[in-house]
């Protein structure tokens, strides 16, 4: 099972001090966060995207090749992705970009985003959201698998014999998870690829979560994926520690009561009520943790939320450490008891190596020179033939009704 | 088949004379239905109670547990009653927020009985000009007699014609006759179910 961290990149005034970061100094506090998840042993790290103040994170792949860079075994993902206003061509070379040179330690968890006019800043129209993001995510899909793709859709140009460069590493596209609070038909999607699902847990009842995973669940058996129990599962969380209890409600209060999204509105103690928020100490976060398997099943991935609402870096460090050396040791013992044998990890670059190579060496995609006859010859790469169309594991939007395409 | 109603009162003082009316209308309506045959099972929320709640979703997005046990109610009934004061010429904030948290499609087909009370007449027809365009937008169906009850009808100094119990029998009479027609709580809406296609939640799926 992977632990980690997310960020959505919040630039918020620390509540007791008054001081709010710049850009400058918010953005340096979020690589360190990154590199420590990894130094106290954190398997993930995950970065937002949103394009208005008072948040950073407008350019992730810059951001997390970077953090790349500076660490070595540390998972980098996403939280979310905007399938609906990027173009699904940028994502495919950014993403396949950031694999190489992160060596394969990548993968995405996409959304629809939650700011409204982020739709018509990018040129869409918020009302189609949800066909945008199918429509796109079937083009990025196909974009990673097929090295020549003719492609025509309702919100997009059309593609005549475009290859989308480079490659993925290894021709092994990054792993793909699905994100949505409440959308069940994001559920569908994600089981209908047989990819991840990640429920973004921490503003919303555990009744409701505990629902929408059991429909991907379904659905993904469904779909031929492998049986319910083995689907790829997901969670948000957010935690905030001390030694003792009374210190964490004591020391939190006020980040909570003045936080973007649920301060000024219900009490902190209605919230860790009626939420997955935890303020209290390593074992009560160990507990409240071990919680979410008994309504989720076995899952895969543990994310939480540790920066947010003004916390000074230093604050978030100290959790950092927290996590690292009392909690997630003990999660990780606890939560593979019991575990059955074939309930997957969550697939990694390697996994999915191994799982389409086996022993063999996986594909290194080498360009022909550019004769201009991509259409003709079926494939710009060496190895023509060996990366033809897949399947496209779709049963809905244009790949479930479009005839076999003839190249 | 057991018909469903709810009562949504968003009276403010206790005891409240627009739950009074809300009551009045539930139990005339009730009553003309079971003189039919038909079984009735009638569940009253006072928003006062979930007022706390009601804001909580606004600002965070979900319901807490006993403003859900309402929306879910509100939402598998075969018929509603919906009574508040007017207040500044039109409904009460409180039940507007409560409407507002309502999906949007949760009423749809819906019928409805709106009730009203207030300080003086000259404001009955708020009903007609603020309330009955909620429900219209929402796809409910109003019946065409709204009751209001000004302080005034409560004792004799009311409409001597029309009386309020006249009036109220009038609209629960209507209102009876959508709710015995309607199968509105049988029908599954439930986008979580599980066991069933989903598929058609996308739209173009295939061999579903």
């Amino acid at each position: 099972m992977q632990f980690g961290i997310f960020t959505v990149s919040d630039i918020t005034q620390d509540p007791t001090t008054g001081h709010t970061p710049s850009e400058a100094e918010r953005i340096r506090a979020t690589l360190t966060i990154a590199t420590h998840a990894e130094e106290v042993g954190l398997d993930v790290f995950a970065l937002g995207e949103h394009h208005n103040p008072p948040f950073w994170s407008s350019s992730p792949t810059t951001t997390l090749a970077y953090i790349a860079g500076q660490t070595s075994t540390l998972q980098l993902s996403t939280a979310t992705t905007l399938i609906t206003t990027n173009d699904p061509v940028k994502l495919a070379e950014d993403y396949a970009m950031l694999q190489h040179v992160s060596g394969g330690r990548v993968d995405l968890m996409l959304g629809r985003g939650n700011t409204g006019p982020v739709y018509p800043w990018f040129g869409k129209d918020i009302r189609q959201g949800l066909p945008i993001g199918i429509e796109s995510y079937e083009l990025l899909h196909r974009l990673w698998r097929e090295d020549v793709v003719d492609w025509e859709g309702r919100f997009r140009t059309p593609l005549q014999g475009f290859t989308a460069t480079p490659r993925p590493l290894d021709g092994v596209p990054p792993f793909v998870w699905h994100g949505s609070i409440r959308t069940p038909e994001i559920a569908e999607q994600a089981a209908s690829y047989g990819d991840g699902f990640f429920a973004n847990h921490i503003f919303w009842p555990a009744s409701h979560t505990q629902r929408m995973i059991a429909l991907y669940r379904q659905r993904y058996e469904h779909h031929g994926h492998g049986t319910a129990a083995q689907a790829i599962v997901g969670l948000g969380g957010q935690v905030f520690m001390r030694r003792n209890s009374q210190d964490a409600v004591r020391d939190f209060r006020p980040y909570f009561d003045n936080a973007p999204v649920y301060g000024h509105g219900p009490s902190l103690e209605e919230f860790t009520q009626q939420t997955p928020l935890t303020v209290g100490s390593p074992q009560e976060v160990i507990d409240k943790t071990l919680g979410f398997r008994d309504y989720v099943g076995d899952y895969q991935r543990q994310l939480w939320l540790m920066d947010h609402a003004g916390l000074p870096l230093k604050t978030v460090l100290e959790q950092l450490d927290l996590l690292g050396e009392e909690v997630v040791p003990v999660l990780r013992k606890e939560f593979a008891k019991n575990r059955p044998a074939d309930v997957p990890d969550a697939p990694t670059h390697a996994s999915l190596v191994t799982a389409k190579y086996g022993d063999a060496a996986p594909r290194q995609a080498t360009p022909n020179a550019n004769r201009g006859d991509n259409l003709t010859v079926g494939s710009p790469y060496q190895d023509a033939g060996a990366a033809t169309a897949t399947t496209s594991g779709a049963a809905f939007g244009p790949a479930a009704t479009r005839k076999a395409v003839v190249r | 088949m057991t018909r469903r109603i709810v009562v949504i009162s968003s009276g403010l003082s206790t005891p409240s004379s627009t739950r009074q009316l809300a009551d009045r209308l539930a139990a005339d309506a009730a009553g003309i239905l079971t003189e039919r045959g038909v079984d009735v099972e009638v569940r009253t929320f006072e928003l006062r109670d979930l007022a706390h709640d009601i804001t909580n979703h606004l600002l965070m997005g979900f319901a807490p547990p006993k403003l859900e046990e309402a929306l879910d109610a509100v939402s598998k009934a075969d018929g509603l009653i919906a009574v508040t004061p007017i207040f500044t010429t039109s409904y009460a904030g409180l039940f507007k927020s409560f409407v507002d948290v309502i999906d949007p499609q949760a009423l749809t087909d819906l019928p409805v009985l709106i009730g009203a009370t207030g300080g003086t007449p000259r404001h009955s027809l708020a009903i007609d000009y603020a309330i009955r365009p909620l429900f219209t937008y929402l796809h409910a169906i109003p019946v065409t007699t709204g009751v209001y009850a000004a302080t005034s009808d409560w004792g004799d100094g009311g409409d001597g014609v029309r009386s309020l119990p006249d009036r109220i029998f009038r609209g629960a009479k209507e209102f009876a006759d959508l709710v015995e027609r309607t199968d509105r709580s049988e029908l599954v809406n439930d986008p979580f179910a599980l066991d069933r296609p989903t598929g058609h939640l996308i739209g173009g799926l295939a061999g579903e």
